[in-house]
C-alpha cells in the first residue's frame, strides 16, 4: 500500500506501471486492477476554470488516507494499493487524484477503488481554490 | 503549557492567520480554543480536528493538543 501526496504533476500511467512493477509480490495474484484518475476540467459550476490551488492539512491528509485504504484492504479481499493525490498550483488537463487497486477479482477492486476514492472526497482535508475570469474562489462541496 | 492552533482555507483567510500558540490555562475543549484564537463566532459548518483526528466543539482538549479549524473538505475530483 502506498499513498502520496505530489506537489507536481504526475502521470498516473506511469505511477500505475511503476508501482506495479516495484511489487514482486503482487506478480501472478492478482486478475483484476481497477483505477480511478481524477483530472482538473476547465470548468465548474458555470465558469471557466483557468488554474486551482489546493490546499491540505499535511500530516492529518496522509494518516486520513492511510487508514482509508487499510480500511478497504481489511473489507475487500484486495492484494494492493495506490493513491496518488496532488497539492499546490495545478492547470486544466492536469491530473488532481489516482487510485489503483489490485486484486484477485474485479468485485473486490472496483468497490475498494469506489469506496477509497468516495471516503477521500467526503472526509480527507483537502480544500479547492480556483482562479476564474471573476477571481479566486473556494470551492463549495458537492 | 500550550496549544497549537490550525486554520486552514476560508476561515484561515477569513481570521489572516494560519497558526497559533494559546496558553492552554482555563481551556477545557475546542470551543474554548476557537473562542481564545479567532475572538469571533464560529462560523456554520466548522469542522474541528483534535491532534488530527476529526473532533467536535464540545471535545475536551489538554496541554500540547493541536486543534484545527476548517470548512467543509473539497478533495478529489470527478
Amino acid at each position: 500500500m502506498k499513498i502520496r501526496l505530489a506537489e507536481k504533476a504526475f502521470d498516473p500511467w506511469q505511477e500505475l506501471a511503476r508501482h506495479q512493477s516495484e511489487q514482486p509480490a503482487l506478480a501472478g495474484k492478482f486478475g483484476a486492477t481497477a483505477v480511478f484518475i481524477g483530472t482538473l476540467r476547465d470548468f465548474n459550476q458555470g465558469s471557466a476554470v483557468q488554474a486551482m490551488t489546493l490546499e491540505h492539512y499535511a500530516p492529518m491528509t496522509q494518516k486520513h488516507l492511510e487508514r482509508v485504504a487499510g480500511e478497504a484492504g481489511s473489507r475487500w479481499p484486495i492484494e494492493d494499493v495506490l493513491v496518488i493525490h496532488r497539492y499546490g498550483e495545478l492547470r486544466p488537463n492536469e491530473p488532481i487524484v489516482c487510485v489503483g487497486v489490485w486484486a484477485a477479482h474485479r468485485d473486490a477492486a472496483f468497490a475498494a477503488c469506489r469506496h477509497i476514492i468516495d471516503e477521500l472526497k467526503a472526509r480527507a482535508p483537502f480544500w479547492k481554490q480556483e482562479m476564474t475570469e471573476q477571481g479566486r474562489r473556494w470551492v463549495a462541496p458537492e | 503549557m500550550s496549544i497549537t492552533v490550525r486554520f486552514f482555507a476560508s476561515i484561515r483567510e477569513k481570521l489572516g492567520k494560519e497558526q497559533d500558540i494559546i496558553d492552554s490555562k482555563d481551556i477545557a475543549c475546542v470551543a474554548d480554543v476557537w473562542a481564545r484564537s479567532a475572538r469571533i463566532p464560529l462560523p456554520a459548518n466548522t469542522l474541528v480536528a483534535v491532534n488530527m483526528e476529526y473532533g467536535r466543539p464540545d471535545q475536551p482538549v489538554c496541554d500540547g493538543d493541536e486543534v484545527a479549524f476548517f470548512p467543509p473538505v473539497t478533495g478529489g475530483a470527478g
